[in-house]
């Protein structure tokens, strides 16, 4: 059995560990109520800005934008966001399961993937196992903002524009709720019809636009696809924390439990070592009075 | 007094809700005000100063590095952009964007070898799954 003051330093160590893993499960906590604020607060502009483009592609109907336009799928583009740092479970794992599954399945068709990555792991990760990536984006920090993102997405953009790229899809974690979260692939681009339901549109009235409506649908449709990053890096971000919550929790519970066993380890250790002197004493008494 | 309902919103969160009687923003094809019962504009905006007249007549600014405007009858929209743009700041954020992950993935290969993924993954996840079920055993 192990000397007492071994287990002794054990304990002492996993309890530091324990707390380490037990104020990083509350730093998640914190920052989970704070990534949802930033969450909602993204909603109102891509609402408004989807209001905007069904009545652009509703008041010139013969402009025919490249972005709104499905053409034949030679060779697609992902733009992966992950997190910047680990500790955060199975989540990572899981999107990049998600990710490679789409891509064996665009290999069996003979199309082409390229990537742009926001955050450390992903680029660790195709780092590892190669990918054409075309741009990359990391470090975003707790506060993602959407001038970090626009480069790699720009990137994209051009690629699709030139026709390098036929499709653009978007993957993130889903922040379902604190306890679960899911990696889902949206399409980005061509942007699927946007369906307004609105009945103002049936009405004759149209806006007057400054400078011309094509112009304009130009820029709003760049920064509906920006602003669509941005809400996947956000709501990415706050599934990170959430995930980091889990984990976090789950480990401060496992060093409790390793905790209590050393526990027990150290107070048989300690409990035999009384009994050995006894009886050594016992032993001595009667040696000597025998 | 008729007032017009203003929303400035960014895509990193709103800036300004509330009721004016006056707006003025900077339109590409020069300052635009906008009064209550305006007729439907869709407008480019260069970067300046939004100004919006409240209902006790005071005057209110916000600096806007560029965006859009919408207007509607009784309700102004405003589009800002978080960042400043332009051409050129764009191509440089892209360059800088192809050259972090250049400099990222230096030496890797172009071609993603899936099945050295789907076994890496399957690793990771495994290992995940066995550090869940030691939770369970202990």
């Amino acid at each position: 059995m192990a000397g007492e003051k071994e287990i002794r330093s054990k304990i002492a160590s996993v309890k530091n560990m324990q707390k380490i893993t037990s104020a990083m499960e509350k730093v998640a906590a914190s920052k989970i109520r704070k990534a949802q604020i930033q969450m909602e607060a993204s909603r109102p502009y891509a609402e408004r800005i989807r209001r905007v483009i069904g009545h652009l592609s509703h008041a010139n109907p013969d402009y025919k934008h490249p972005y709104l336009t499905e053409r034949e799928v030679k060779r697609v583009g992902y733009i992966i966001i992950s997190t910047d740092r680990g500790l955060c479970g199975g989540l990572n794992v899981n999107l990049f399961k998600q990710v490679i599954g789409e891509m064996a399945k665009w290999q069996e068709q003979n199309v082409q993937v390229d990537l742009a990555l926001v955050g450390a792991k992903a680029v660790q990760f195709f780092r590892r196992i190669g990918g054409n990536v075309l741009g990359s984006a990391t470090h975003l920090g707790d506060k993602p903002a959407i001038n970090d993102l626009l480069g790699s997405i720009k990137v994209m953009l051009d690629a699709y524009e030139e026709g390098r790229i036929d499709r653009l899809y978007l993957v993130n974690n889903e922040f379902v709720s604190a306890m679960s979260q899911k990696p889902v692939v949206t399409t980005l681009l061509p942007v699927s019809q946007i369906d307004l339901g609105d009945e103002s549109l049936q009405d004759h009235w149209d806006y007057i636009y400054e400078p011309d409506a094509g112009e304009l649908l130009d820029d709003v449709l760049m920064r509906y696809i920006e602003s669509q990053v941005y809400r996947g890096t956000v709501e990415n971000f706050a599934s990170e924390m959430a995930a980091k919550m889990v984990a976090m929790k789950s480990a401060t519970d496992n060093a409790g439990e390793i905790i209590d066993n050393l526990q027990l380890k150290y107070n048989k250790a300690r409990q035999a070592a009384i009994t050995q002197e006894i009886s050594e004493i016992v032993g001595g008494a009667a040696a000597v009075s025998g | 007094m008729a007032t017009i309902n203003v929303d400035i919103v960014s895509a990193e969160g709103e800036i300004f809700s509330g009721e004016a009687r006056m707006v003025y923003a900077p339109a590409q094809m020069g300052e635009v005000g906008i009064a209550p019962r305006h007729a439907p504009l869709l407008s480019a905006l260069n970067p300046g100063e939004v100004r919006i007249e409240g209902t006790d007549g005071k005057e209110q600014g916000f600096y806007i590095t560029g965006g859009m405007l919408e207007v509607q009858p009784h309700q102004v929209t405003i589009l800002a952009d978080t960042a400043l743009r332009g051409d050129q700041l764009d191509e440089a954020a892209a360059l800088a964007a192809k050259q972090d992950a250049e400099a990222a993935l230096k030496g890797a290969s172009g071609e993603t070898d899936l099945r050295r993924a789907q076994a890496e993954l399957a690793e990771a996840e495994a290992r995940f799954r066995a550090t869940q079920k030691l939770k369970g055993k202990r």
